[in-house]
């Protein structure tokens, strides 16, 4: 009802203002929060109305390879944008980096992780959730961070994996994996429990990557929300949320 | 390939496992259903059928934190010295007892409600206690309902996806199984192992379910 | 067993009520007549435990088998008792034999064996069929075999019959008989079908809207002007007789009882035994003196005891023939010709009379 009501709304809009427009987004599931915060300005400030799809960055891969249409996809990842050019399905040279994660170290106890992540070495935990590093690059960001600390062979039996960080968080947030790997996107506005930040040195950078794909190539308001997202407005709710640029 | 047999071999274990297990605990219940007249009667009938509208990301959501070191059952199992279910077998096979419960009790509570009061009252005439009553008519006339409880327990269990994803953890050998390992392959762009597992699972499917109809064509 | 059944039910559901105080003799048939919907086959369900009432009461040769008042209640399969249901009840996933033993083995009683109650009823072809393989009759005489296996102190059979066609019926009656004649177990037999009940019964519970309406001897209730038995085209006696002799040369068969002598068509049985002989009341013509020359053979001097209008025209004379009862259908017109009244003696004309099979 809700929503009937406010795209009738959104549909006088469109009509009232003639240069206002729609841009369908799929946006990586991590960014969830910083998107809506940046679509709820961008609409202000442009006129022009982001409508938002959540989702894991491997599904949407799927369905835009299926014809979705979508016109601009903010991946978790940067291959997936790559891949999209190469493929002709994003627009070539449109991508670029929009955010980079930072890896944390979290536990949803209080001093449990140590402010060095000594805990890892002590192994005194049973699970260790990470994001399935197959297809998250928190989870394989994770695992190169492991395997330089020397610790990943003697914590593997150990490792619970979800299918992605929210669930990763989840497994963690519920106490059924004691400590676990996640974004610090995902913790740094709840503060709860205890974290490592674990040094950008460690794993590789995590860049995600935005890129315009083929629906949108000539359209007004794709261009504009790529622009926007570049600009300091966009940059400083993006660091808030615990992302790097 | 091999992660994807280990995938199959445990797949095909947590539901031989669950599927005998629901035979045994589905029974009794399905029984009760069927014959009470208690108030209970709507109040278990919704909760067992509960799994049949639910996402089982709800199931799943709710198992992880009732299961968890801060959960009820958590506190049990701890307690019992087991440790904590999610990331185990034994998890996997509570959450998908619960989730293909209604696959296994209702066909059962139909079978025996078909049964009528008529065979148990001429047991009962012919000196049988109840007891001896559902074993020896009971049972063997519920017959074909069993087929098809067992059929469908143990299919819905191979196919589950959501319960598992949320209380597995995608441990090799433990708690990955076919689903998730499709669901593994198509987030990883692997569509040629993908199609593999899930080409493999949709003829199961059907096989099963041709077995099941054929079987019982009367079906209504 | 000879003491008498005495059972009290009461049962209420939704738009029905059934309060019943019986007694019943410990021997013979009793049937339990009424319409469909009366309660007989829910009292005799009460009496199988089948269902439970409020303040119940059921005493079976001496022993208390319910009594609610004192929170005795013995369920089902603790009573001693066999039950024939309507329907066929065949257990479909035994044979026969299997169907047959089932009770046998948990009854552990002696009394019925295996090889009297099959070859009672006549089933040791049909030991090793399926059941969905037999014939109606046969499905009930196999369940009437099952139920006498349990070696039961009591029968009850719930319209035994109903379900099967006229054949069929036909087919069952003699072994009904026999099993009455032979078996020394006291029998209930729920029923609406007077032919049934002339055939079958000694003793007869009248049951109407969940109430007994009246009860006694069969030829007693049958003849009773103020039972609805006694009225219409239908209404009989029956009359048990003992067979005297026979006239080869014409066919026919002599047989005595306390009111006289009949002769019925020839029957092929030996002296002394006995019959029952059905005669309907339209039969049956009344005249004031002994008639001499006529053909009508059977002739029986009467009194009358009780008069009573039965439809336009018509009445129903009941008769007592040396206190055996007799009814008579006349009209009117007849009556106030001839000056019957009650006391009034006659002699009975039958016109035909039927051994009941």
């Amino acid at each position: 009802m809700k929503r009937a009501l406010l795209s009738l709304l959104l549909l006088g809009a469109t009509f009232s203002t003639a240069s206002a427009d729609e841009v369908q987004v799929a946006v990586a599931a991590n960014f969830t929060a910083p998107m809506q915060k940046i679509a709820a300005d961008f609409e202000k400030d442009t006129g022009h109305k982001a409508v938002l799809a959540f989702g894991a960055t491997g599904q949407f891969y799927a369905q835009i390879r299926n014809g979705a249409p979508f016109e601009i996809l903010l991946s978790a990842d940067d291959k997936t944008p790559a891949k999209l050019e190469k493929e002709g399905l994003g627009v070539q040279g449109s991508s670029f980096t929009y955010a980079i994660g930072k890896l944390v170290l979290w536990s949803a106890k209080p001093g449990f992780v140590d402010s060095e992540g000594k805990v890892l070495g002590s192994g005194n935990f049973q699970h260790i959730a990470l994001a399935n590093p197959k297809v998250a690059p928190y989870g394989a960001a994770a695992i190169e961070a492991l395997t330089k600390l020397g610790l990943y062979p003697a914590l593997e039996p150990k490792v619970v994996q979800g299918e992605n960080i929210a669930q990763t968080y989840q497994f963690i947030a519920t106490g059924n994996a004691d400590l676990g790997f996640v974004a610090l996107s995902q913790i740094v506005k709840d503060g709860k429990g205890s974290s490592w930040i674990v040094p950008a040195n460690l794993y590789p950078v995590i860049r995600q990557d935005a890129v315009i794909l083929a629906p949108g190539k000539d359209k007004p308001a794709a261009q504009a929300l790529m622009a926007y997202l570049k600009g300091d407005k966009a940059k400083a709710v993006i660091r808030s949320y615990g992302y790097d640029l | 390939m091999q992660p994807d047999l280990g995938a199959v071999r445990l797949t095909l274990e947590l539901a031989t496992v669950v599927t005998v297990l629901l035979l045994f605990i589905g029974t009794p219940i399905a029984w009760w259903l069927a014959r009470t007249r208690s108030r209970l009667k709507s109040f278990i009938g919704a909760m067992v059928a509960l799994p049949l509208v639910l996402p089982p990301t709800v199931l799943g959501f709710y198992l992880l934190l009732l299961m968890g070191p801060n959960g009820p059952i958590g506190n049990i199992t701890q307690s019992l010295g087991l440790g904590i279910l999610p990331f185990t077998f034994s998890g996997l096979v509570v959450a998908s007892t619960l989730y293909s419960m209604p696959f296994v009790v209702q066909p059962l509570q139909n079978a025996f409600e078909a049964i009528g009061e008529r065979p148990l009252e001429v047991a009962a005439t012919l000196r049988a206690p109840p007891l001896d009553t559902f074993f020896s008519v009971a049972l063997p006339l519920a017959k074909p309902g069993f087929i098809t409880a067992a059929i469908l327990g143990f299919a819905h269990t191979v196919g589950e996806f959501g319960v598992v994803l949320m209380i597995g953890g995608n441990i090799p050998d433990r708690t990955r199984v076919v689903s998730v390992e499709i669901y593994n392959h198509v987030e990883a762009l692997e569509y040629a192992q993908a199609h593999w597992l899930a080409g493999g699972m949709l003829a199961f499917s059907f096989l099963v379910l041709f077995a099941l109809y054929s079987f019982n064509p009367n079906r209504k | 067993m000879t003491s008498p059944i005495i059972a009290r039910f009461r049962l209420a559901y939704p738009g029905f009520e059934l309060d019943v105080d019986m007694q019943i003799p410990g021997q013979g048939v009793t049937a339990l007549f009424g319409q469909s919907g009366s309660g007989k086959t829910t009292a005799l369900r009460c009496m199988a435990g089948l269902e439970r009432g409020s303040r119940g009461y059921l005493e079976v040769d001496g022993e208390i088998w319910q009594d609610d008042n004192k929170g005795i209640f013995l369920p089902t399969h603790k009573r001693r008792l066999g039950y024939v249901f309507q329907e066929s009840s065949l257990f479909p996933h035994l044979d026969i034999r299997r169907n047959l033993e089932y009770g046998r083995k948990r009854a552990q009683e002696a009394g019925v064996s295996l090889d009297q109650a099959v070859a009672l009823l006549g089933i040791r072809h049909i030991m090793s069929r399926m059941p969905d393989r037999l014939s109606g009759g046969e499905r009930q005489r196999v369940a009437i075999a099952r139920a006498l296996l349990v070696s039961p102190r009591l029968l009850l059979m719930d319209e035994p019959m109903a379900s099967l066609d006229l054949g069929m019926k036909g087919e069952i009656m003699p072994y009904l008989e026999k099993l009455r004649d032979e078996l020394g177990i006291p029998v209930v037999y729920v029923s609406h079908s007077p032919d049934e009940v002339a055939t079958l019964a000694d003793h007869m519970v009248l049951i109407e809207a969940g109430k007994v309406r009246a009860s006694g001897p069969l030829f007693e209730l049958m003849t009773r002007l103020d039972l609805p038995l006694a009225h219409g085209d239908s209404a009989e006696a029956v009359i048990l007789a003992n067979v005297a002799g026979h006239e080869i040369e014409h066919h026919l068969t002599v047989a005595v009882f306390a009111g006289g002598s009949l002769m019925l068509p020839y029957q092929d049985c030996e002296a002394g035994k006995t019959v029952r002989i059905r005669i309907l009341a339209r039969d049956v013509s009344l005249v004031l003196d002994q008639p001499e020359r006529t053909s009508i053979l059977n002739i029986l001097p009467a009194r009358v005891e009780a008069i009573l209008e039965d439809g336009p025209g018509q009445l129903m004379v009941r008769l007592s023939m040396n206190g055996v009862p007799l009814l008579s259908r006349i009209t009117v017109k007849s009556a106030k010709t001839l000056g019957i009244f009650h006391g009034s003696e006659v002699y009975a004309q039958i016109k035909s009379v039927a051994l009941l099979k």
